[in-house]
């Protein structure tokens, strides 16, 4: 019984994992393919990377999307940051009850709401006050809104469970705080602001629902020309595309995992040092 | 930071509250005053709700127009329903596949552990549209689950999946799936095993165990995981679109369609308060008291 139970379970893993990778490994297999039919096998090419470079509208819209990721998820880790700390040391202040649901609400929020209000306050704020054009400006902004939340909850977490006493040890021995919290405390948040800002570049570089509305004219990002594209049926260039971001983000996950699990340990293994 | 003084601690508190008051809450207020205008033909496309008279004098010009027309065209309470259907039933399915997967993780040695739960994250991590648009390859008529099956004589003509429900299913599932795999073993992984022994030592069959003991103390991990996959799937609308029927009235694209194809953004912005109360409302209660009980 336990034995044929674990051979189903793992079975199970199999298959869930097989699940999510297939249509992605046949995708790249498809972006190497010579033929532009897609049912029809034409041997291996990669014309299809190369037509890449000469599409203009697509790298336009893949540098506005750059620009846009790397903006607003710097800006998200810094409000990100500051409302975790808010949220973390000072246990009583006005305001933290809404604090608190301003941070957790996007995260619920279906995308598609959160859209169309932010729209309709740029909307009346161009009326009122001729500002934001919409473009780069209200598309970073609303990158930020919902990125801040993915910032908060991993900072706050890592927050946490710092140890204060580090801190407080520094500030006996004269720092003041504003100098025992940059020297003591935030390399112990620092992975946590990586990684989170690393979240929040690849969750704004793909996304399409509020980007398509809160951008004006001329201002298209990567994920609306692709959505675009894609509307109208599977087409090789979109698949060469896909595949070099997939590629690229996944070998970017996978590198800053790695850097930060080897500072994590070192760090554990100089404050084990330190201890002795 | 105790000494800082309140100056220093209203610096930290500030930014992000001015900033999620202004860019997240108050645009709730300018869509409910928008949801109570008529369209125009002007831009932007709807009536003031307040007008100044020539006399300077502030008017209230508002309608529930818009909430009657939801209330009674057939479309919106059809397209609520039947998007609540799909998330509820993609998610049930989610769940079936998802907790054996996290059980199994759950029950690797630990260097095995991180590298499934990598294994697990790093689609999630990478392009969800792209993904959704990867799964187009595998279900269109010519795709590789119809190869495979023609190939194999398992069905003598091509699966029609693509643009019906059945995709947006898959989709969602697909979507999904590490969603609901992460918080499981997270609940699966802090589960006492000398639980499992006990009542093993007591006469329990592993699979009467399992059922006493880890499938209630795991059903923290079945919700968190379940609404993690539920909320989003209701108002989905990257799986609809692009995998979905041309009459898939999930409630994201009626909303999209009304936005771009109708220019109707009053009757929008009603869906939008409308679909708030309906499902974010609800939730919010929820957390609120779930929080509140953790802490007592």
């Amino acid at each position: 019984m336990e034995r044929r139970g674990s051979l189903l379970l793992f079975s199970v893993l199999c298959f869930g994992i097989a699940i999510l990778y297939i249509p992605i490994l046949v995708l790249i297999g498809y972006s190497f393919n010579a033929s532009p039919l897609v049912n029809v096998w034409g041997g291996f090419s990669t014309n299809w990377y190369g037509q890449l470079w000469h599409n203009r509208q697509l790298l336009e819209a893949a540098l506005l999307s750059l620009e846009v990721a790397v903006s607003a998820s710097t800006g998200a880790v810094i409000l990100g940051t500051l409302a975790a700390v808010a949220l973390v040391r000072f246990a009583r202040f006005p305001g933290r009850l809404l604090l608190t649901g301003m941070v957790n609400a996007p995260l619920v929020m279906p995308e598609i709401i959160t859209g169309i209000t932010q729209l309709l306050l740029f909307v009346s704020m161009v009326q009122l006050l001729s500002w934001p054009h919409r473009g780069f400006t209200t598309i970073v902004i609303s990158h930020v809104t919902f990125c801040t939340a993915y910032v908060t909850i991993t900072v706050q977490a890592r927050l946490a469970s710092a140890d204060r006493s580090l801190e407080e040890a520094a500030m006996d021995l004269g720092a003041g705080p504003t100098r025992a919290f940059l020297e003591i405390t935030l390399p112990i948040i620092a992975p946590a602001i990586v990684s989170s800002w690393l979240l929040c570049f690849t969750l704004s570089l793909d996304d399409l629902v509020i980007s398509s509305f809160v951008s004006g004219p001329g201002a298209s990002t990567l994920p609306m020309v692709i959505y675009s594209k894609v509307k109208l049926g599977v087409s090789p260039d979109i698949n060469a595309l896909a595949s070099l971001i997939v590629c690229g983000v996944g070998a970017l996950i996978l590198t800053a995992g790695w850097v930060l699990r080897r500072a994590e340990r070192r760090r554990r293994l100089e404050v084990q040092l330190a201890e002795q | 930071m105790k000494t800082s003084g309140s100056r220093g601690r209203w610096l930290i508190i500030l930014p992000p509250l001015v900033f999620l008051l202004l860019f997240f809450l108050i645009p709730f207020a300018f869509a409910f005053k928008i949801s109570l205008a008529q369209t125009a033909a002007h831009v932007p496309p709807y009536t003031d709700v307040l007008q100044v008279t020539p006399e300077h004098h502030w008017r209230l010009v508002a309608t529930l127009a818009n909430y009657r027309y939801l209330l009674t065209d057939e479309l919106y309470g059809a397209a609520y329903l039947f998007s609540l259907r799909t998330a509820f039933f993609s998610t049930l399915i989610c769940l079936a596949l998802g907790y054996p997967m996290a059980y199994a993780i759950a029950r690797a040695p630990r260097a095995t552990q991180s590298v499934l739960l990598l294994v697990i994250m790093l689609p999630f991590w990478t392009s969800f549209l792209l993904r959704v648009y990867a799964l187009e390859g595998i279900i269109r008529d010519n795709g590789l689950l119809n190869t495979v099956l023609l190939h194999l004589g398992l069905i003598e003509h091509p699966l029609r999946i693509m643009r019906t429900n059945v995709a947006v299913y898959l989709g969602i599932i697909y979507s999904y799936l590490p969603f609901m795999v992460l918080p499981l073993f997270a609940t699966l992984e802090k589960l006492d095993p000398t639980l499992l022994e006990a009542a093993a030592d007591l006469g329990s069959t592993p699979w009467r165990a399992f059922l006493d003991i880890t499938l209630p103390l795991s059903v923290p991990g079945m919700i968190a995981g379940s609404m993690l996959v539920f909320i989003p799937a209701v108002g989905e609308f990257v799986i609809p679109s692009l995998l979905g029927g041309p009459n898939n009235l999930m409630i994201g694209r009626v909303l999209w369609d009304e936005f771009f194809g109708n220019h109707d953004w009053p009757a929008a912005a009603a869906v939008a308060i409308a679909f708030l109360l309906l499902l974010v409302g609800p939730i919010a209660i929820y957390q609120y008291y779930n929080v509140r009980q953790l802490e007592a």
